[in-house]
């Protein structure tokens, strides 16, 4: 039963991607473009698992860990660089 | 049964995942976008997330547990992300829809940073 | 004498339980090695946790968390609902909320969960903490929401964690 629902998840997720990907091309201000960084990597961490249940392998667990702390200071410098113009202080 | 569950929980989170994105390519401003991506896509890879620890618990020899600390740290930090990228937005005064109902004209709160207006280079 | 090599014992605790989950185990040299990290982390960054943290009533927590993950569960479901429909007939608002609660911790705590919770994200403190401004994606009753929130998580959030 897994094995048939994955393919579905895999297509609604690469639709995810592609509308945060939209939003990233489009805009209009910069703090938009920033949610839409925030959301492709959710959503990256999303089918990363996604391939990890796939696979039937724990490895991609790792990257996905990355990515979710990467993602997060990322998301952070970059509001605070809006913020202050500044990210160390 | 398990099998069941796990199909259940990863469409779940899919599901979630995709609403969050549409509301952020749908919304018409910055601040009504930010629910999407903060509630509906944390969920969502939180659901998924479990489906794994779940999957890998039972077909393993062990529990797999570490999947839960990536769901809380996203729990965690999707909150705090959507803080400063509201505050960087307010900051900017990023246009919003007509319509919003607003308090922050009486309380002057959004004005807070301009008391340290951003240092020039 | 134990207060300064033991600043913060949840924190112990708590690292000492992420240092195991992160390696997947629980064998005896990694409680071992991170239980050695779980005390030598705040008892170096000890400067960085300026505040104390203390539970009082640790079965309110246990409730406080149980309704919030209840209300994480609602809140997507309604959000769900609000991005699907209509986006023309959506109201937000931006709405003030006066705090009552006066530590730092629960401060961010509230908005954290007022983030998480009922389709609101905490966008603003201002910068004497008494004031929290939060953004609504659909709200038609500005009061009724406020009160609703300040009921449901300032409340036990300010009985969690009184001065000690």
């Amino acid at each position: 039963m897994l094995s048939m629902v994955l393919p579905w998840a895999f297509g609604m997720v690469s639709l995810a991607l592609l509308l945060s990907l939209y939003r990233l091309l489009v805009g209009p201000d910069v703090p938009d473009r920033i949610l839409a960084l925030d959301t492709l990597y959710l959503n990256t961490i999303a089918l990363l698992v996604l391939f990890g249940l796939l696979q039937g392998s724990a490895l991609y667990f790792e990257a996905a860990l990355l990515i979710a702390v990467m993602g997060f200071v990322g998301t952070i410098a970059l509001s605070k660089y809006l913020l202050r113009g500044d990210i160390m202080e | 049964m398990l099998d069941a569950v796990l199909a259940i929980l990863v469409l779940v989170g899919a599901f979630f995942t995709l609403v969050g994105s549409w509301g952020l390519a749908k919304m018409p401003d910055f601040f009504m976008r930010l629910h999407g991506p903060t509630k509906a896509t944390t969920l969502g890879v939180g659901s998924v997330l479990v489906a794994s620890a779940l999957y890998f618990s039972f077909n393993t020899d062990g529990v797999s547990l570490h999947e839960v600390l990536v769901t809380l740290f996203l729990f965690m930090t999707a909150p705090v992300s959507a803080h400063m990228m509201a505050k960087a937005a307010l900051h900017l005064r990023v246009k919003q829809v007509a319509r919003t109902r607003s308090a922050v004209v009486e309380s002057g709160l959004a004005n807070s940073y301009d008391e340290n207006p951003p240092r020039r280079k | 004498m134990l207060k300064r090599l033991l600043p913060h014992p949840l924190l112990s605790v708590l690292l000492l339980l992420i240092w195991l989950l992160l390696n997947n185990t629980v064998a005896m040299g990694h409680v071992v090695l991170g239980a050695g990290l779980a005390l030598l982390i705040p008892f170096l960054t000890v400067g960085f946790w300026p505040e104390r943290v203390c539970v009082r009533s640790p079965w309110v927590l246990l409730k406080f968390m149980a309704v919030v993950l209840w209300d994480i569960l609602l809140a997507n479901l309604h959000v769900a609902r609000l991005i699907l429909g209509s986006a023309r007939e959506l109201q937000p608002a931006f709405m003030l909320l006066e705090l009552d609660i006066r530590s730092p911790l629960g401060v961010s705590l509230l908005a954290n969960t007022i983030s998480l919770t009922p389709g609101t994200v905490s966008c603003e403190v201002s910068a004497d903490r008494r004031q929290l401004l939060i953004h609504a994606l659909h709200v038609t009753d500005v009061e009724a929401s406020i009160r609703a929130m300040k009921q449901r998580y300032e409340q036990p959030l300010m009985e969690v964690l009184r001065e000690c």
